[in-house]
């Protein structure tokens, strides 16, 4: 194959794959409302043990990295803000930082790593043993059934996750602003809010949201698309979470830009 | 046969994967009640021929009329009602590996169905006893051994009492005895249930203790379709080529000799 054939053939796969992975959360959305209308709705339990997974089971490495991160930030700005006496500035620098970037993007990764990955392989595994099949045998949709769960499971959690590791983070800067920079704490505390304004909350809540839309369908469509027996479950699941990685930071530069334009 | 209602009926079925014709034009008739079973060579298209009768996958040209249906004028919802009142055995038993063996076998008729759940867990302990396999639903598949597996898949396809059942390579990869015992088991569902049972297989043995009727698939063509004493006495080389098992025949496995040559010093 030549040069040019090869580029129009990697392009020509990316574009099919994109489009396939929009129709699958469009098919999503479809099933979530249509679903209730037509009696088909996905059982509470599944929903409920989704979100135990994916939520709770990533609790603590979502607060741990949230947490070294405050302190990190807090450190650095310190560093440079020291030299203008401006050390009190730590506080903001570390809560806007976290809200509006860090603490969704971090989660983020942290998640599409230990959850997508997860479902990647879960469904990986389901479809090259004929599980997907004989679900769709027994009349039951395997959209409706197993990306649907995963899917709302994410879209609920991962914004709650965020606004724990939020929190973790300013806790983390607190630690230092207090105990090496030698703050006064309720100083600390109310340099911290007063200069976060709501909008740079729900900024980073609609990143949140967006990555868990990306996480969950970039899993199942990876997951549903698998081929080839053991190593293709292994292929889709470094692929998902590849995938991800790229598509968060991704959106996270489109997202930063649509917001930071449309303050001007 | 008394009654000769027609319940899967194919036509002329082509598929095509790549360059490859595996269906070449398939037309049967199988009968409401009978055992009729699928035999032929790995690769000449009897898996990918059940899942075009369950609507797994759809045929290039031709027609699938399941229970009376055409499959190709279904709306996805009278497709869920059909699938509803089949029943399908995988051959690695696709059992759900998340779930116990209970669940497995209930799921259907937890989707499906508003019965209680004390009603399912009955329903659930005789389709296992039926497969002999009552006391095992806390366990998970993967403590199960691969003869216990496929009972349970069979269980799971009885459960929701289907018209039709399907089953691929039910016996494949078993010891003989676990395989006469899905063979009776095969046999007395459709005798006590009158259930129609399609089996896909290549196992002689099975072949000729559980069939009404036998079709031999070969090339993505049916060579011959009759009862199992008239396979046996089939004139066709092939079919007597494949009963027998013998490497010599009609049906050749190696590839043109002549070639072989050119290609070792390519």
């Amino acid at each position: 194959m030549g040069f040019f054939a090869k580029i129009g053939s990697v392009i020509l796969k990316t574009a099919k794959q994109t489009s396939e992975l929009v129709g699958l959360f469009l098919e999503t959305v479809t099933w979530i409302v249509v679903g209730p209308i037509k009696n088909k709705f996905v059982k509470r339990d599944g929903i409920f043990s989704q979100m135990v997974f994916a939520g709770l089971g990533s609790l603590v490495i979502a607060i741990f990295v949230a947490f070294f991160t405050g302190i990190v930030i807090a450190m650095q700005s310190a560093y440079q803000l020291s030299r203008f006496g401006a050390n009190i500035y730590v506080a903001p620098m570390v809560s806007i930082g976290l809200a509006r970037e860090l603490g969704p993007v971090l989660t983020a990764l942290v998640v599409a790593g230990r959850v997508g990955a997860a479902i990647a392989a879960e469904l990986g595994t389901m479809k090259v043993t004929e599980q997907i099949e004989a679900l769709d045998t027994m009349a039951l949709n395997p959209i409706r059934y197993l990306v649907v769960p995963r899917f709302l499971a994410l879209l609920v959690m991962l914004p709650c996750l965020t606004v724990i590791a939020d929190m973790m983070g300013i806790i983390g800067g607190f630690v230092v602003g207090v105990f090496n920079l030698h703050l006064d704490p309720y100083r600390y505390l109310t340099f911290s809010f007063k200069f976060m304004a709501w909008k740079d909350v729900w900024t980073g809540l609609v990143k949140s949201v967006t990555f868990a839309v990306i996480i969950s369908m970039v899993g199942c469509y990876m997951g549903l698309n698998t081929k080839g027996g053991a190593e293709g479950v292994g292929r889709s699941t470094t692929l998902s979470v590849v995938t991800s990685f790229i598509l968060i930071i991704l959106f996270d530069c489109i997202l930063t830009g649509i917001f930071f334009f449309a303050n001007k | 046969m008394a009654q000769q209602e027609v319940v899967i009926h194919t036509d002329n079925v082509k598929r095509k994967f790549d360059d490859r014709q595996i269906l070449n034009g398939i037309s049967l008739d199988i009968y409401r009640g009978e055992t009729f079973v699928i035999m032929g060579g790995s690769g000449c298209g009897k898996s990918t021929f059940l899942r075009h009768i369950i609507g797994a996958l759809k045929p290039d040209s031709g027609k699938v009329a399941l229970l009376g249906k055409d499959l190709s004028k279904l709306s996805e919802d009278e497709m869920d009602g059909l699938k509803k009142r089949i029943g399908m055995c995988y051959q690695n038993s696709a059992l759900f590996d998340s779930m116990t063996v209970g669940d497995n076998v209930s799921l259907p008729l937890r989707e499906h169905t508003k019965l209680d759940r004390s009603v399912i867990d009955i329903v659930v302990k005789m389709k296992l006893e039926m497969v002999g396999l009552r006391g095992f639903e806390d366990l998970m598949p993967s403590q199960l051994s691969g003869g216990m597996r496929k009972r349970v898949g069979l269980a799971r396809a009885i459960v929701m009492d289907p018209e039709v059942i399907f089953y691929d390579e039910p016996t494949a990869g078993l010891d003989p005895i676990v395989a006469g015992v899905i063979d009776k088991l095969i046999i007395d569902l459709s005798k006590k249930l009158s259930i129609t049972s399609v089996v896909v297989t290549h196992d002689m043995k099975s072949v000729f203790t559980i069939a009404d009727r036998v079709a031999m698939l070969y090339d993505g063509k049916v060579l011959e379709v009759g009862k199992p004493e008239e396979i046996k006495k089939s004139g066709n080389q092939m079919v007597q080529q494949f009963i027998s098992g013998s490497p010599d025949g009609p049906i050749r496995f190696f590839q043109q000799k002549d070639d072989y040559l050119e290609q070792l010093i390519k």
